[in-house]
């Protein structure tokens, strides 16, 4: 049987692709990941690069044992955007095997053992995030200072290759590293420090973090594209965004002496990169119209709660899991009435 | 002329859900004027055009027949007659290859023409706005009228429909939302009369209340022509130039703001419609007294020469292409039909029948290979019975025909838009088919099943009533058997008399 004896309507395609997505979406990503290699040193563009041959090879790896056919799914660009997102969650400071274990728990555990692309509940770069953060919190916690000047300590090439492949060194890594500015906020108000007595410290900058409001921006930048494109639509970043505005514009209104204010919470940490890289993976967000503003809410809400009353700074990775968790449901009951439905 | 008519009416238009933007590609036929397509070699006319049971032959093999002669009968209420498009011999009644599946021969009466193309008596009639609309239904259904849109649904149960039932609009529609098809658009600019007459004609049929005919914005020309004809007892509306606004549930949208109820008709909130290619032919059918035997079809794409023709039914595709220069390769396909929803003909022998709109030779599929769902939720955005497409394609695949039927299955329409936009070029449709086919192949056997299960009841039934009796009469035997058996008595008195006459005998020889 020949091609044109299986061909059926429509004969015509639109003839967008998986690989045409996720190369616009790497596209995308390049700004942001230019920004944070400047602020944070040559360590993030090591990390991506390791985070992305980790990831290809696991693919590889997966696909073989799963028996697929290797080219078609190797070249769909989605373990390479898996290992971007999460070199770009990390610090630039973790050691290479932080890297080589989270990608493997992301694409292997979170991707494959799923059923590969498509099929997988969880978001592979956050689910490999999570667990490193939970077995390996002490490495995950050198973040690079930006006290003295915009650029990070320890951001040189050698540096940052000595820094993942060797270690930390002991001497001067309290130059070296430091913590971010949501760790910072969040130890300073555990402490019962009021916001006004830290909040013009040399962390912080005129939106969010020094440095992070520019990497917040470029992310930013990269989603708008993604937008203009029609890539992404603007529902769930643009809900998640707002969700975490408006909570933290209460609280922040109700005491900004305890709650940070809504620039900062957009600024800082992974905010912009989660909202229109993270929570937009259309294989584990809500796919109907009503669901997507569900998820996103969600996500907001979850967010604001960790990073306020919770036990980690940031909270969007934990946000985007559950709210993973919750899609399935989600679309069950956020089903579109039919056309001409008939009310009974 | 034109705002005073857009003032006049002042209709709000609302919008639909979902649909696409498509390129038209209607610059390559629309601007040129329709060819009358020659007599071809050999007519085959399938007994089944239209929705609905197929008609009946009335003729044999060898039979000599007019233009315009009934040829084969309607079986039923949803069914209309069959005539002969040209004047000829019967060479066979035979079958002819179907157009839905590859494998499936179909019926037909097949006609050689004797080139004389010499017409039957015709009756016209031209009191067609005052005779009783019965009458008029009447004669549109001898005359094989469905509809011309595609669907091919008899029109004349439509009317009926609508003469039992209050009719509050009309709509006539030239929307041909479908790419490269122009054949709506050539036939209002060239026949816009008997459109405006067709469409007063089917009023007065219906007793509705209101009349539209509704055309595509990007169809100036063809507007003006009617425009130029109408008064202000027909409403004429363009609507945006969107697939599918030409759907028929989504049209109705578009125009009225009202939703046909899912699994209804558009008659149970009181519309009826019809394409402008039926008010055309039914206008000719009453005034003329010719049947429908022609059409207009748009032949496009890889072919020299793109442009509508009219073509007798029958006529083979083959004859149609050879009109505009075709010249066949290896990596085309011949659709019947438009791009979006057409169908693909294996076989160009195949006859143009009622509902054919479109001949198009189309080439540079997608061929990319069929990736999984990333659950995007695009087809969710562009589907036009906010269906969710991605959840029907997992059920569906899966075979579990429960689901896909809660979720709707029987609401899609099969517009394509799904199919259109999926990054994994999921052939979407595709799946959905195969599902209503096993479902109605499914329910086929249940309901053999269930006939089964009753005979088997009824036989059962019979088989103990008759053991019943069996029995009965066996109790009766029994209880006479006691006293004193009938049967066994005889036997006795027979032996014993046999008995008697060996003894007799023996004892003559003894003598």
């Amino acid at each position: 049987m020949s091609y044109i004896d299986k061909i059926s309507s429509p004969y015509i395609h639109s003839l967008t692709s998986i690989n045409e997505v996720m190369r616009q979406v790497i596209f995308a990503l390049v700004p942001g990941i230019i920004v944070t290699t400047w602020f944070l040193g040559w360590g993030v563009l090591v990390h991506c690069v390791l985070a992305v041959c980790f990831a290809l090879a696991f693919e590889a790896i997966m696909l073989t044992l799963r028996k697929r056919p290797l080219q078609d799914f190797m070249y769909d660009g989605s373990a390479i955007i898996t290992g971007l997102l999460f070199a770009l969650t990390i610090t630039p400071f973790a050691p290479w095997w932080v890297s080589l274990s989270g990608i493997c728990f992301a694409i292997v555990v979170a991707k494959h053992l799923y059923g590969g692309l498509g099929y997988n509940i969880f978001n592979p770069a956050m689910a490999g995030y999570a667990f490193v953060l939970i077995c390996f919190p002490v490495e995950l916690n050198y973040w690079p200072t930006m006290l003295n000047h915009a650029v990070a300590g320890g951001s040189g090439v050698i540096e940052s290759l000595k820094i993942i492949f060797i270690g930390l060194p002991y001497e001067g890594l309290d130059s070296l590293s430091g913590a971010t500015p949501l760790a910072f906020t969040k130890s300073q108000l555990n402490g019962m420090v009021m916001l006004s007595e830290f909040s013009s410290g040399p962390l912080f900058g005129s939106l969010g973090g020094k440095g992070w409001e520019w990497i917040g921006l470029a992310f930013l930048a990269g989603g708008v594209w993604l937008m203009i494109k029609g890539i992404i639509k603007w529902q769930i970043p643009l809900i998640f965004i707002f969700i975490l505005f408006a909570l933290s514009l209460i609280f922040h209104g109700h005491d900004p002496e305890r709650y940070a204010s809504s620039m900062f919470n957009l600024f800082t940490g992974g905010t912009l990169l989660a909202a229109f890289f993270i929570a937009t993976d259309p294989v584990t967000a809500s796919a109907t119209p009503r669901g997507k503003i569900i998820y996103a809410a969600g996500i907001g809400l979850l967010t604001y709660i960790i990073r306020t009353w919770g036990g980690y700074p940031d909270g969007i990775a934990f946000a985007v899991l559950i709210m993973n968790a919750a899609v399935p449901f989600i679309d069950n009951v956020t089903r579109p009435d039919v056309f001409g439905k008939v009310e009974s | 002329m034109s705002s005073e008519v857009h003032t006049r009416f002042n209709r709000e238009l609302h919008s639909f859900p979902g649909g696409l933007e498509l390129k038209t590609h209607k610059e390559l036929t629309n601007s040129k004027e329709s060819l009358r397509t020659p007599l071809p070699d050999k007519i085959i006319l399938p007994l089944q055009q239209h929705i609905g049971s197929p008609s009946e032959t009335i003729v044999k093999k060898g039979d000599t027949v007019l233009k315009g002669q009934k040829i084969a009968q309607a079986s039923g209420y949803i069914s209309v007659p069959v005539h002969a498009s040209t004047s000829g011999k019967i060479l066979d009644i035979g079958t002819c290859q179907s157009i839905h599946i590859k494998s499936e021969q179909v019926p037909c009466i097949i006609i050689e023409p004797d080139g004389e193309d010499a017409w039957f008596e015709l009756e016209p009639v031209t009191d067609y706005l005052s005779i009783d609309p019965e009458i008029l239904q009447r004669l549109i259904y001898e005359a094989g009228m469905v509809g011309m849109g595609g669907a091919g649904f008899p029109a004349h149960v439509k009317l009926n429909e609508g003469t039992a039932t209050a009719i509050d609009t009309l709509i006539i529609n030239g929307v041909e939302c479908e790419p490269y098809i122009s054949c709506d658009d050539r036939i209002i600019r060239e026949k816009a009369d008997y459109i405006v007459s067709g469409t007063r004609m089917l009023q007065h049929a219906i007793q509705a209340e209101h009349c539209v005919i509704a055309v595509e914005e990007d169809m100036p020309e063809a507007f003006e022509a009617l425009n130029a004809l109408i008064d202000d007892d027909i409403e004429l509306v363009t609507v945006p130039a969107r697939y599918p606004a030409g759907g028929e549930k989504q049209l109705i949208k578009v125009l009225t703001g009202k939703e046909v109820p899912a699994g209804g008709l558009p008659i149970h909130i009181g519309i009826v419609m019809h394409n402008v290619g039926t008010a055309a032919a039914a206008f000719r059918a009453v005034t003329r007294g010719e049947p429908l035997l022609s059409r207009y079809v748009t032949v496009s794409g890889n072919v020299e020469d793109p442009r509508n023709l009219q073509v007798l039914l029958g006529t083979p595709v083959e004859h149609c292409l050879e009109q505009v220069g075709y010249h066949p390769r290896d990596d085309e396909a011949v659709i019947m039909g438009g791009p979006m929803m057409g169908k693909y003909i294996h076989d160009i022998s195949m006859p143009v029948v009622k509902t054919t709109n479109s001949i198009l030779v189309t080439s540079g599929f997608n061929r990319s290979r069929e990736k999984p769902c990333i659950g995007c939720g695009d087809c969710v955005d562009v589907c036009p019975a906010k269906l969710l497409p991605q959840e029907l394609f997992a059920y569906a695949r899966a075979k579990d025909y429960e689901e896909v039927r809660a979720l709707h299955l029987f609401d899609c329409i099969e517009c394509g838009c799904c199919a259109y936009v999926c990054p994994s070029n999921i052939p979407l449709v595709k799946y959905y088919r195969e599902a209503k086919t096993d479902i109605a192949i499914y329910e086929k056997k249940q309901a053999g099943y269930e006939h089964a299960r009753h005979r088997f009841e009824a036989r059962s039934e019979r088989l103990d009533r008759i053991e019943n009796r069996v029995d009965d009469r066996f109790d009766k035997i029994k209880t006479l058997s006691t006293d004193q058996d009938p049967v066994e008595e005889d036997k006795q008195s027979y032996i014993r008399a046999a008995v008697e006459r060996m003894k007799q005998k023996k004892n003559k020889k003894k003598d």
